[in-house]
């Protein structure tokens, strides 16, 4: 009866405590939402690269490896000889090894030398492999491969030449040796998306007049006797690993790391991530700090819009304290009705935000590569309300205790 | 010998820092099932004595025996329990939880009041049959108080104060708010009803015209003495 007078009186004050409820459940909703994009901006960013069990580089800081290597963030100091290269792939744990080349560019792009193989083992977000709807593969030595950002951002389509700048930012083109758009990767939501991939063996080639990183004066190779040249490159920035077992991923890693030739580093790039995440992790702390604060707003408002109902209300508490309510129950009764609120508003904020995913979800997709999952709350999240909820009961105690104060003094006869 | 309903001796009390308002009740007594009118001005002190009846503040000295037990000895809590059990009240007006339905304001009290809840038998019927007896219209138990005119409401008040039979009821000037001819019928109905449940019934009002109706009428001044010292 007490919950049926709590939800009667609620509703008298349908205007109000709408605006109240409104203002929690978009809090909440926020405050979900931000918690979902968090969660799926890490998963995202921890399904950059997957199926690579090892990412092998010249020595340096595994951040720093798995910076440049997979986001092409900053540069490699050092290059891994293609002797080494070979040790490696030689290795009998190894299943497959994709070779990576760095250090071109095209407009703001950065160009990826690789080989075939990478189309095949570059898996992203558990598992996916990377498509290709327009256009082909690297067949042809002057193919580029580009990512959907490189397409969208210079509106290029298949077919169109494209001609690489040597180094990054620089104004020294390999005018001499155009390329052509061979084909554009669907969006991934990964780095790949901002690169162009050209082969191994065009990084050889687009260099062939290069020494010490400056164009030989005078000298222009002809294409055709470029391609009748052995393409075999001298070194590489870097190479992805997939082992036969997992169990070797550690022996291998230790190998590597010990190689006796040359200085080279083999990172697990899942516990790279996971590193890199954590200095990238304190954005997401201050997200959760402002949405956490907006829910304390609405909190207050609800405590000041209970204050505000205080002085209209000491006659209806009047009426309880005559019925023989002990101020006690009055306490308890706006206590009750905030937790309704509160449970309302958090109920409604749970609509919100998945009627919010449902429509965002296509879009962040698209737009951000971020994926965010339509999935029954988490217990977190389910706490995340009954933490609302509590807030909102306890916010209520400092009202509830003023119309405690309020019904002892009055009694049953208010002056008003 | 039967106790009284109600006895106040000796009683002192002032309000604890509100303007210094006193008020001492040497003596004063109203029998069971006795109908009493008490005539008293605003700030003659009927507020406070009513509050002082009710339990919702205890004597600083003296006793306040309702129905044969000393309300000052109990504590708040069990105070609020002993008016939900043993008294009925009506106010002047906005007597009622608006936004109630009126079966759940009738009810009200009793939620607070097992005793008087048993002795309401079946406290939904025993609802329906005030209403009935009160001249309230047939289906009315379901409507939400504010929708009620003003009689009707102080009417559902009556049955409010009524169920479960307490053996008195305070009654606040409830007729104030209604006209000559509704006060009528509305003062026949509560004496009727109010005798049938063995009620004594203790009106506040500055209206003497209604005191034919009463055992006794009593001017305020002549039970109590109020103080007003300056703050």
């Amino acid at each position: 009866m007490i919950l049926r007078l709590a939800i009667g009186s609620l509703w008298a004050r349908a205007l109000t405590v709408g605006m109240t409820v409104l203002a929690i459940s978009l809090s909440v909703a926020l405050f979900l939402g931000v918690e979902k994009v968090r969660a799926g901006a890490r998963a995202s960013f921890a399904d950059t690269i997957s199926g690579t069990d090892l990412i092998v580089g010249a020595r340096s800081g595994s951040v720093q490896l798995l910076l440049y290597s997979v986001f092409r963030i900053g540069n490699a100091t050092n290059n891994v000889t293609w002797e080494s290269y070979q040790d490696i792939a030689a290795r009998p744990e190894v299943d497959w090894i994709v070779p990576i080349s760095l250090g071109d560019s095209h407009r703001q792009f950065r160009v990826m030398g690789t080989t075939q193989g990478f189309f095949e083992h570059y898996k992203y977000r558990g598992g996916r492999p990377l498509q290709i709807p327009d256009g082909h593969g690297l067949e042809d030595l002057y193919d580029a491969v580009i990512g959907a950002d490189v397409a969208a951002t210079l509106g290029y389509a298949v077919g169109d030449p494209i001609v690489v700048a040597h180094g990054l930012a620089s104004f020294t083109e390999h005018a001499d040796q155009p390329f052509r758009v061979a084909g554009i990767i669907a969006k991934t939501g990964t780095p790949v998306d901002r690169t162009v991939i050209i082969s191994m063996e065009a990084i050889e080639a687009i260099h062939v007049d290069w020494q010490s990183g400056a164009r030989v004066p005078g000298q222009t190779t002809p294409v055709d006797v470029i391609r009748q040249m052995d393409l075999t490159p001298t070194a590489i920035t870097a190479a992805l690993v997939g082992v036969k077992s997992r169990l070797q991923i550690f022996g291998l890693q230790r190998w590597i790391n010990e190689y006796p030739e040359e200085p080279l580093l083999a990172i697990l790039p899942g516990v790279a991530l996971g590193e890199l995440w954590q200095i990238v992790g304190v954005a997401e702390t201050a997200l959760i700090g402002v949405s956490a604060m907006v829910v304390v707003t609405a909190l207050l408002g609800m405590m000041a819009m209970i204050f505000s109902s205080l002085n209209e209300r000491r006659r209806e508490m009047a009426i309880w304290r005559a019925m023989g309510a002990r101020p006690a129950t009055i306490l308890g009764l706006l206590v009750l009705e905030a937790a309704l609120m509160a449970a309302l508003g958090a109920a409604l904020g749970i609509a919100l935000l998945y009627l919010g995913l449902a429509v965002a979800q296509p879009w962040v997709d698209a737009a951000f590569g971020i994926w965010l999952p339509i999935q029954p709350p988490t217990a977190r999240e389910a706490w995340v309300l009954v933490g609302v909820i509590g807030a909102a009961a306890l916010a209520s105690l400092l009202p509830a205790l003023r119309a405690y104060r309020l019904s002892l003094a009055d009694g049953m006869m208010v002056r008003i | 010998m039967t106790e009284p309903a109600l006895a106040l001796t000796d009683v002192d009390f002032s309000w604890p820092g509100r303007g210094g308002f006193s008020l001492s009740c040497p003596s004063f007594e109203m029998a069971r099932g006795e109908s009493v009118l008490l005539l008293g001005a605003s700030g003659s002190g009927k507020s406070t004595l009513l509050s002082l009846v009710c339990g919702i503040v205890a004597a600083d000295r003296g006793r306040v025996d309702v129905d044969g037990t000393d309300i000052g000895s109990l504590s708040a809590g069990a105070r609020d329990r002993f008016r939900a059990e043993r008294i009925g009240v009506i106010f002047q007006q906005f007597n009622l939880l608006p936004y109630a339905r009126v079966a759940d304001n009738i009810l009200l009290p009793l939620r607070f009041a097992p005793e008087r809840r048993r002795r309401a038998a079946d406290a939904s019927h025993e609802a329906a049959r005030l209403c009935a007896a009160l001249g309230l219209p047939e289906g009315v138990l379901t409507l939400p108080s504010g929708r009620l005119s003003v009689g009707q409401q102080q009417r559902v008040a009556v049955a409010r104060a009524l169920i479960g039979s307490p053996p008195l009821i305070v009654a606040d000037e409830p007729t104030s708010a209604l006209d000559a001819n509704t006060q009528d019928t509305f003062l026949s109905l509560l004496f009727d009803q109010a005798g049938r449940a063995g009620s004594s019934l203790l009106m506040v009002s500055h209206d003497e015209r209604l005191g034919h109706r009463f055992d006794r009428v009593i001017r305020l001044e002549d039970i109590v003495t109020t103080e007003r010292t300056a703050a």
